[in-house]
Parts: C-alpha cells; structure tokens; sequence
C-alpha cells in the first residue's frame, strides 16, 4: 500500500479524491443542481448498493470458477450447469423440509459430490488435455440443461427465505429533506444486505483457507507449478477433487442465494457463466482477489447501466471488457 | 485429416437424405415452432400445449390425412426464429408452420414467408402490429390477435374507472411490448392522460435484476404499467415487493397470465386488483371457455390451473389450419392455392368466441377487460370485467385513419 502511494503519488491522490466525492454523494443530502443533473439521490444510491449486492452475487459463482481454472488450467464451461443445478436440488430441499437453511446446506453438498464425481469420471481421464476437457464441459452443460429442462419443466421457481430476510430495511442514509422539514430515510431489500455480507464472509473464509491452511498452501503450490507439488509427495488428484468440489459447491451454493434474490429459470445456467467468464476475464484468470475485483466493477456497470440508460446498458460490460483486454490482456490482478 | 472416400459417400447419402423430403400422399406435415428455451420457455410450453389440444380434438387427422408434427424451438430472438424455421421447412419439408411465439420473431418469419410462397405459415401467439399491418406476406395468417387489440378498453378503464392520470411504463425492448404500450396508451392519452418519455424504461429481454430499474421509477405517478412476459415479469414483480413498492400496476397481457401468476415460489398477493386486458380471461362463464379448459386440464394434468393465453393463440391457429384441410380435402398438391383460399375465407367459433380474419389476415376477435383476484383454491387467476365485441386491428378506424398513428415505438404516442 505505501508502495504504491510512493511510486504512484498522482494516482493515489486520484482515487482518494474519487473516494471522496462518492462517499459524499451516499452521505450528503444532495443540492438541487445535482439532482437536476443526474436525478434523483435514491436513484443513485440503491444502483450503487445493487451494484455492489449483484457484484456479490457475481463473485459467489465466478471465484469457484477462478479457483478450478487457477489449479487445473481447465475452463470448466459446465460452471453455470452447477449453478442452476444446485439452485433447482436447493429448492426441492428446502419443499421438502420446509427450511430455507437446508436447501442450502443441500446444494452445496450436493454439487460439490457432482463436482467430484465430474473430475474423477470424466477430467481424470482426459489430464493435461485441456482443450477436449473445455469441449467436454460444453457437452456436459447441454445435456444438464436439457435434462433439468425435462425434470423441472420450463417453469420459473423462487425460494420463500425466512420471514426476517424477506421486506426492506430503512438505511441511515437521507434520501431527501421533504418541505416540512422531515428526513427520508432510504429503503434497501433486506435480503439483497444479506448477500453481500455472505459474499464477503465467503471472500474472507476463502482467503484465510488458501493462506493459512495447509490445504491451502498446497493449493497455491499447485497454482504455481503441479509437477513440482507433485514431486514433493502430495497426492495431487485428492486435492484436485478437493479444489473442484469446493468450486462446484460454492456455484450450488450461489444458485440458491440468487435463486432467492432473483429466480430460478432455463437459461440462467448460460447467463451465469457468460458472467463468471466476464468477470474472471476482466479480473483476471485463476486470481480470486480478481474475482472480487472482476464481479465490483461487472455488477456496477451493469446496474447502473440499467439505470441510466437501460437500452444500451449492455454496451458498458463488454466495454470493460473490451479495455481491460486492450490494456492489460491478462486480466487486472492475472500474473502474465 | 483428409476424408476417404467412404466418409464422402456417407456424407453425399447423408445430404441427399436431408433435402426436402417429399411427404407420402396419406400424410401431412405440420410444424409448430415455440420458444422452448431462454427466458420464455414456459410460454413455449404452453404454447406446445394448445397444438396437442387442437390436433388431439381432431384425433390427428384432418381432410382424411394423418398429420405429422414436427416441433421446432427459438428462444425468442428473431434469428433462432429463422433458424428454426428454415429447418422445419427446407429440411423437414412442412407444408403448413403454426408459429412463432414473441413479437419480433413473427415480423422475421413473415419475411421469410415471403420467400416461400407454396408454405402457409399460421401465426401462433406473436403479437406485433406490423406482421400483418405493414406489408403483411400473402401466405402468413394470424387467427389470434395482436398486442394492441388485446389492450382494448383497459387505457379508458384505468382513466375513467381508476382515475389514474400520470403513468410509468416498464416494458422489454421489442416489437411486442411497442404494440401494447401503443395499444394501451393511445385512448389513455387521448382522454388526457400522461406518460411522459422519461417516465417509460425499456429492458432487454431475459433481464433479472429490475432493482435499479425501480429504484429509478418515478414517485410522482399514479399507477406503473408493466408489459413484461415469463420469468421477466415473475422476477420483477418478487423485486418490486420486496423493495417495498406500493405503486398500483397495470398489467399486459401477459405480465399478470398463467404463465407468470402460475409460477412456484412466494404467491404474489399484491398483485391482486391489478387490471389488464387480453385475449382470454381465466374465469369467463361462458360454455365453450369452460369445456376449453375442462379438456386443457383432462389432457394436461400438470400444465396450469387454467390455460394460458399462449396454449389459447396456439390451439385457434392449429384449429383454424386443420379445419381449412378439412374444407380442401386435404389437398394442398397446388401449392397450397386452394388452401389458403379458405383461410382467408374461414370464420369459427373458439373458446372465446367467434373470430374472422381482415383483408390482411389478422384476426377480427373479441377481447376481455380483466382484473387479477384470488381463485377458489388459492390461484391467482383473472377475472372477466367486460368482454369488448369484435376488436379489429384498426381499433375502430378505417386502415388509412389508422396508419396516420405511425409505427409503433417507444416514443409512440408522444402524450408527453
């Protein structure tokens, strides 16, 4: 941090300065001129906070994404198949047993064992030849798709979350003055606020696991070089199934969290992975403080783009991605 | 690697199996084409659903040939419109196409149909004006109607009964939706109601999340009209609720149907008392409505708890082409001459009513004011408030009158 505030002085002034003006633009009642140019302050502040939830949302499916394509060099196309996979077990579960808690606990289990199952029957057999395991996940993913096209029908589902996550909650932020003097206090969904501190809860746990683990620190070695993990005794494949079970598992359990905010339908297997690859293209391939980085800067752009002119809104994440490809084609936190 | 000469064979029989396969004399085929994927699957379902009921009825034989059915899916862009098209035609080689789904895939496949005069294409529930309004194509039919016919009467209901003067508009970005916010707008801004061009969002197909979008909904109107279809509409109404909106809503056509209000999850309580208007209404009383959806649910257990408007728009067109071969006889050897002839000409009773066709094929039908309320068994179905009597595509007006109203638009009306 000093580092960089040493050698890049100008920058950091920046970025303080940008800081500066949008924790003012949350916090300050806004003046007329302001609103005439932009709108309205609570337009503002809910993109912002949608933003960031979506961008939480984002990060959930795209780090087990990073994390298998760090280890294994290996795109797994199928990711979006486990997302909505573990999002339709969720729901049944959580039919079936009445508990929101329980679909959850279910669908990352039950996808983390299918993300075992997947690299022990099909990955193994195919080691070091990445680009027919790439192929192979295209296949695997159109034929789940058609299957829980036949199992679960067309239909849109969506999750009851407990009854405390469910409404909104009014934030300590004034959205305007009304004439008679008294504060309007901003409403925000409660279960969005939800899922961006599960998504931060799940970025910390992640760090601590791959940095102070001696799982993790196996995991690092075998980012940097397998062969050579290898040679020093560790089972590679035992952590390679572990690996890909906790990125199954972490895209079954972000089904059922954007089950829950969103719904489940066809189709959001290919949304989901055409945004993890976005954000792992823009943050950076097999980095996870990259997926972090890659799901802020999609999920704002998205939102606000929606927002602010939600026809060409599109446009604004594959011109992310655009000039992050131009500038540094190895994605904002990759090693090259 | 370089092919020998047995793989080139193969692929030689193999191209010359694929061509147009020239149907045997006792047999017809039939293409349906629905969106089975993307956002509008379970449209394409139910839509898939009102073709089996149709040829069900006529025990799959129509002018003494046995139909073949042939399904074909889009995902309710106009290309994979195309692309399903072109497969059931030159590949497949259908003779009569019911089909497609969504707006703009109907305004492509009407282009296409051009190209293929001998084809007859049927509509099946796309609802853009100029599919038939604009340079229709001689060979495309529309037996059910279109997004602003089905908006009749609802833009006077919500001023005169509502008293709602000031309106947002949230609608997806297509060929459809255009239709129906003209349709709803243009007698709601006449009697003076406003729906200013900032107050109007446009979302692409297939979005999920609307909460930027309702945060930018303006506070200063009375009512939000909403003409999203399938998970779209599902996903915006849970967002809308649970960001604590309390603005009324009015409904499209197919924002509060069966495909959105029969979806699993949280029922939607607060959409209750929504008005809308369309082509069908769960709850008419009407004999032929009631045997309609007797027949639906004895065939498909596990399709909705009353047909959706899809399954409806689906089974007229799959009726009106079976009942035609059977005025010809089953005889389309001239290219479909004779056939098409009789379409033209074809006036019957559906479950809704009795429906005739203008001189540019779009249907004549009537349509129904209706209001969403709560079934005896808990569903949420529509309520009839007013059945509107022979709505044509002109609303009223002569075809030149009409056409000064101009394309429709996300600008179009003004009423600013």
């Amino acid at each position: 941090m000093r580092r960089f505030i040493e050698r890049h002085t100008f920058w950091a002034i920046m970025i303080l300065i940008v800081a500066g003006i949008f924790l003012w633009m949350i916090f300050a009642v806004w003046p007329d001129w302001l609103i005439s140019a932009i709108g309205r302050k609570k337009t503002f502040v809910n993109t912002f906070l949608n933003g960031l939830t979506l961008a939480g949302l984002y990060f959930l499916v795209a780090s087990g994404f990073t994390l298998v394509f760090g280890l294994m060099r290996n795109v797994n196309l199928a990711h979006g198949s486990m997302y909505l996979l573990g999002a339709y077990i969720g729901y049944e579960a959580a039919e079936a047993s009445g508990n929101w808690f329980v679909g959850l606990g279910a669908a990352f289990i039950a996808i983390a064992f299918a993300g075992i199952l997947l690299q022990v029957l099909v990955f193994r057999r195919m080691e070091g030849d990445d680009l027919r395991q790439t192929l192979v996940t295209i296949g695997v993913s159109i034929v789940a798709a058609d299957l829980m096209l036949a199992i679960w029908s067309g239909t849109t589902y969506q999750f009851a979350p407990p009854e405390w996550l469910f409404g909104a909650a009014e934030l300590p932020i004034i959205s305007t003055i009304r004439s008679s003097g008294k504060e309007v206090f901003l409403k925000y969904p409660i279960y969005r606020l939800a899922v961006l501190a599960v998504a931060i809860a799940v970025g910390i746990a992640l760090w601590l696991f791959l940095n102070r683990t001696r799982i993790g620190m196996m995991i690092r070695a075998g980012v940097n070089d397998r062969d050579m993990l290898a040679a020093t005794g560790v089972n590679v494949q035992v952590v390679f199934a572990m690996v890909f079970a906790i990125g199954a598992g972490l895209a079954g359990f972000a089904g059922v969290i954007g089950g829950t905010a969103l719904s489940i339908a066809p189709g959001e297997d290919i949304r989901y992975l055409l945004a993890s690859l976005v954000v792992v293209i823009v943050g950076g391939m097999g980095s996870v403080p990259g997926a972090a980085i890659g799901a802020l800067l999609i999920g704002l752009a998205e939102q606000f783009g929606l927002a602010y002119f939600p026809t060409y809104g599109v446009v604004l994440t594959f011109l992310i991605m655009v000039v992050v490809l131009a500038v540094r084609p190895q994605g904002i936190m990759g090693s090259s | 690697m370089i092919p020998d000469s047995r793989t080139l064979i193969a692929a030689a029989i193999a191209a010359v199996l694929a061509g147009p396969a020239m149907a045997q004399d006792d047999s017809i085929k039939m293409g349906a084409l629905a969106t089975l994927e993307g956002a509008f699957t379970v449209l394409g379902e139910d839509s898939m659903r009102g073709v089996k009921l149709a040829l069900e009825e006529f025990k799959y034989t129509a002018g003494g040939k046995k139909i073949e059915l042939i399904t074909g899916s889009s995902d309710a862009s106009p290309d994979s419109a195309i692309r399903a098209t072109r497969k059931l035609v030159e590949q497949d080689g259908v003779q009569v196409l019911v089909g497609p789904l969504s707006g703009s895939e109907g305004l492509a496949v009407k282009d296409y149909a051009k190209t293929k005069p001998n084809v007859t294409f049927l509509n099946g529930s796309s609802a853009a004006q100029d599919t038939t309004l604009r340079e229709p194509a001689e060979n495309f039919f529309r037996f059910g109607t279109e997004g602003a016919q089905w908006m009749a009467g609802l833009g006077e209901y919500v001023y005169n009964e509502k008293g709602y003067r000031s309106i947002a508009v949230l609608a997806e970005d297509y060929s459809f939706p255009y239709t129906q916010v003209f349709g709803f707008l243009e007698p709601f801004c006449r009697l003076g109601g406003k729906a200013p061009a900032d107050a109007r969002f446009w979302v692409p197909i297939g979005n999920k999340d609307y909460s930027s979008v309702i945060a930018a909904l303006p506070d200063d109107v009375d009512a939000i009209y909403v003409a999203l279809g399938g998970a779209d509409a599902v996903n915006f109404l849970t967002q809308y609720e649970q960001a604590g909106g309390d603005l009324p809503l009015v409904g499209g056509s197919i924002t509060v149907d069966q495909t959105v209000l029969g979806s699993k999850g949280r029922t939607r309580d607060f959409v209750i008392g929504t008005p809308s208007a369309g082509p069908i209404s769960d709850t008419w009383d009407d004999a032929r409505w009631q045997k309609f959806v007797e027949a639906y649910k004895a065939q498909f257990p596990d399709g909705f708890p009353s047909p959706s408007l899809f399954a409806h728009a689906y089974y007229i067109n799959t009726k009106a082409a079976l009942l035609a071969l059977n005025e010809v006889g089953g005889d389309l050897s001239d290219g479909g001459k004779k056939y098409r002839a009789v379409l033209s000409g074809l006036s019957f009773e559906t479950p809704t009513g009795m429906v005739k066709l203008d001189e540019r094929r779009n249907a004549v039908a009537d349509i129904f004011l209706t209001e969403v309320s709560e079934g005896p068994d808990g569903n949420l179905l529509n309520k009839t408030i007013k059945v509107i009597p022979s709505v044509s595509q002109t609303l009223g007006v002569s075809y030149d009158e009409f056409l000064k109203y101009g394309p429709v638009s996300r600008e179009n009306p003004k009423c600013g």
